[in-house]
C-alpha cells in the first residue's frame, strides 16, 4: 500500500504541502459510544454483541405463528422459504437437507440473522425478547433446546449446534 | 479471405487463431453496394439526424439486449436475480445498466448525504466517513469480474438447461471499479495487533453481512464509488459498496454501511448455509473465496443461431478469482482436439478476458467448447471432474467447461459431453 500512501502524500504536497509527508487525509468524523451502539449489529459465536432479553420457545411459538409461518409453514417445514427443521443426519446421503437444525453451526447465527432481516417484509419489528424466543422455538423443534429453556446473551453462545464440527475451513488468514 | 492461407489447427475446421491478428476475417466479408447508374442516399442521409441529448441510450433496434431471468423468490418483491445477457455482449466490460443483480430484499433508496461509512472494532479511533470525505481520498480503479458464486448452479441441473447463455452463466459481469483502497481507510482507524478479520455490512433491509479476512481487506480491497465511471447505479450499491478483486460476489457487500475489525469471523447466515460447500463425506468447505478459473463460449451460443455453413468466429469469456488468464483452449470436436484461442488486448488480473477463433463450419452437428487456464496453472475442470467430488448439495462455485452443440440447422444447443 505504499503506492496509496505515496499518492496521498503527494496530493497533500501539492495542495498547500500543509499535511506532513506520510499523513493519511484523516477525513473521517470521531464516531461516539451512542452512535456506535446504533449501528453495530454485528454478533459473534462466542455471544460478543448479543442484546439484553431473554426468551423460551413456548413464548416463541406465538411469535412464530405470528411473524413467521407464512413463508416458513407449519412448525417451520418449510413453505414459500426455506424449511428450519429436519434433515438431521442427511448431509452425507444422496439427498442432503441444509437446514438451521441439521447445517447450521452456531445458533448465534439464528439470532443474528433474525433480528437483521426477518420478518423480511419489516425487519427491526421484533423486540430482542421476541427474537430470543423464536430462536429458542426454532431449535427446540430441532430438538436442540427444551421448550423451557431460557435463552438469553449468556445460554445462546453455549448451545452447541450438531454440526458445529462439520465445517472444514478453506482459507487460512 | 485466401482459404490458401488459413491453417486448420484442430479437428472439424478449427483455424488458426492468427487469423485475428492479421485481420483477415473482416477484410473478406464487407460487400459494398454500389449501383450502377449513379451515387444515392439512403433514407436515412437524406435529412439531418436527431439532435444531441443528455443521456445516451442504445439502438432501439437492440432493445432485445436486456438482462434476463429477472424473478423475486415466491412472496417477495425484491429477493432475487437478473442475468446479464452475454449472449448479446462483447469486450470484457459489461454496460452498468446490464450488470447482474442479486439482491436480498430489495435496492434501498439512499439519501448519499445521509449514508455514513463507520469503521470501528478492534481499532485505536472509530471513524465516520461520509460521501464528501471519500472523494478527496486518492482513489484507483480497477477493470474486475464480479460473479455470484451461485453462477452457473443451473450447469448442476441433471439434464442441459435450453435457455439462452445468460440462464445458466449471467451471475457474472466486467467493470471498471473505482474507489478508496480500504487499507488507507484502515491505517487511518489503526487497527489493532489481535484483528484478523473485518464485518462488512450492508444499508439494505436485510442487512447483508459477511466476513472478510483482514489480510485481503489490507490486500486490494476497495471501497467503491464508481463504476464504469460513473457514480455506483443503486443496483450495485450507491453510494458505496465493498469491492473485492476476484472473490465471490456476495462478499463484495453492497450499500456498505459498517466495517467492524475483530478477531475472529461473525459466521453469519451467508457465510456459513449458503455460500458453503457441501462434500460428499457430509463435511462442507467454509470460506471458499477466489472463483475458481472458467470460461465460456458466448457466441455462437444457445440464444443465437448460425447461418448457411462458412467461416464464424468463435468468441467468449475467461476469468479467474487467482490471477490472469494464461491461455483458453477451443475445441469444437466435442473435445477429441483443442487448440489455443487469441487473448484479445487487455489480458487483466481477477479480470474478464475476451478470447476469440476462427471456425470453418461445414454445417454438421458439431460441440463446441472452451476450456481456460490460469497464470497458477489452475485448469477448468470438466462437468464429469467437478460432479465427481460434489455432493448433491453442493450448488456454488460451479466452474466446469460448459459445451454447446451447433446443429445443422445452425441452432444451438445446450449439452453435456
Amino acid at each position: 500500500m505504499s503506492t496509496f500512501r505515496w499518492i496521498a502524500t503527494c496530493l497533500a504536497v501539492a495542495l498547500g504541502g500543509l499535511v506532513m509527508a506520510e499523513e493519511s487525509p484523516m477525513l473521517g468524523e470521531p464516531v461516539d459510544a451512542d452512535t456506535l451502539a446504533r449501528v453495530d449489529f454485528t454478533i459473534l459465536p462466542n455471544g460478543d454483541g448479543l442484546p439484553a432479553g431473554s426468551g423460551t420457545a413456548i413464548r416463541g411459538a406465538a411469535v412464530y405463528q405470528q411473524h413467521c409461518i407464512a413463508c416458513h409453514g407449519e412448525e417451520a417445514s418449510g413453505g414459500v422459504n426455506d424449511a428450519l427443521v429436519g434433515g438431521h443426519g442427511s448431509l452425507a446421503t444422496d439427498s442432503p437437507k441444509k437446514t438451521v437444525g441439521s447445517y447450521w453451526p452456531y445458533a448465534t447465527t439464528v439470532f443474528d440473522y433474525i433480528r437483521r432481516a426477518m420478518p423480511l417484509q419489516e425487519p427491526g419489528r421484533l423486540s430482542s425478547d421476541e427474537i430470543y424466543a423464536v430462536t429458542a422455538y426454532i431449535l427446540h423443534l430441532n430438538g436442540i433446546v427444551e421448550q423451557d429453556a431460557e435463552l438469553d446473551a449468556e445460554s445462546l453462545p453455549l448451545v452447541k449446534m450438531p454440526n458445529r464440527d462439520g465445517f472444514v475451513w478453506d482459507y487460512s488468514p | 479471405m485466401d482459404d490458401d492461407t488459413t491453417e486448420v489447427v484442430a479437428g472439424n475446421g478449427l483455424l488458426d487463431r492468427r487469423l485475428f491478428l492479421r485481420g483477415g476475417l473482416a477484410g473478406g466479408t464487407v460487400l459494398l453496394t454500389a449501383k450502377a447508374g449513379g451515387v444515392e442516399r439512403e433514407d436515412w442521409m437524406k435529412a439531418p439526424g436527431a439532435p444531441m441529448d443528455e443521456i445516451g441510450e442504445p439502438s432501439p433496434h437492440e432493445s432485445h439486449v436486456k438482462r434476463t431471468s429477472v424473478r423475486s423468490s415466491p412472496g417477495t418483491t425484491g429477493t432475487g436475480v437478473s442475468f446479464t445477457p452475454h449472449e448479446h455482449l462483447d469486450g470484457i466490460i459489461t454496460p452498468s445498466r446490464l450488470h447482474f443483480e442479486r439482491h436480498h430484499s430489495g435496492v434501498p433508496d439512499i439519501d448519499p448525504g445521509r449514508h455514513r461509512l463507520i469503521i470501528h472494532g478492534l481499532v485505536e479511533r472509530p471513524l465516520s466517513f461520509d460521501l464528501n470525505a471519500l472523494g478527496r481520498y486518492p482513489t484507483v480503479s480497477g477493470i474486475n469480474f464480479l460473479e455470484c458464486s451461485g453462477n452457473s448452479g443451473a450447469a448442476l441441473a441433471p439434464n442441459p438447461v435450453q435457455a439462452p447463455l445468460s440462464a445458466v452463466h449471467g451471475l457474472v459481469a466486467g467493470s471498471e471499479w473505482g474507489g478508496v483502497p480500504l487499507s488507507i481507510l484502515l491505517d487511518e482507524v489503526g487497527v489493532k495487533a489481535e484483528a484478523k478479520w473485518i464485518i462488512a455490512d450492508g444499508a439494505d433491509s436485510p442487512m447483508m453481512s459477511r466476513s472478510v479476512p483482514l489480510d485481503k481487506a489490507m490486500d486490494d480491497a476497495l471501497v467503491a464509488l464508481y463504476q464504469n465511471g460513473e457514480r455506483l447505479r443503486p443496483s450495485n450499491g450507491y453510494p458505496m459498496r465493498l469491492f473485492l478483486p476476484g472473490w465471490e460476489g456476495n462478499m463484495s457487500v453492497k450499500w456498505l454501511r459498517t466495517i467492524k475489525v475483530t478477531d475472529q469471523p461473525a459466521m453469519t447466515k451467508d457465510e456459513t448455509s449458503k455460500y458453503s460447500d457441501l462434500q460428499k463425506d457430509g463435511s462442507a468447505k467454509l470460506f471458499s473465496f477466489p472463483m475458481g478459473v472458467k470460461s465460456v463460449i458466448t457466441s455462437p451460443s444457445h440464444g443465437l443461431t448460425l447461418g448457411p455453413a462458412g467461416i464464424y468466429q468463435i468468441s467468449g469469456i475467461a476469468w479467474s478469482g487467482a490471477g490472469k488468464i494464461a491461455r483458453v483452449e477451443i475445441s469444437v470436436d466435442g473435445g477429441s482436439s483443442w487448440a489455443d484461442a487469441a487473448l484479445d488486448q487487455h489480458v487483466l488480473s481477477k479480470s474478464l478476458t475476451r478470447f476469440r477463433s476462427a471456425w470453418r463450419w461445414n454445417g454438421a452437428k458439431s460441440i463446441i467448447m472452451s476450456r481456460a487456464t490460469d497464470e497458477q496453472g489452475s485448469v477448468q475442470p470438466s462437468r464429469e471432474q467437478l460432479l465427481t467430488n460434489r455432493s448433491p448439495g453442493f450448488f456454488y462455485h460451479y466452474n466446469g467447461i460448459q459445451a454447446w452443440q451447433v446443429a445443422e440447422n445452425g441452432e444451438v444447443t445446450n449439452v453435456y459431453v
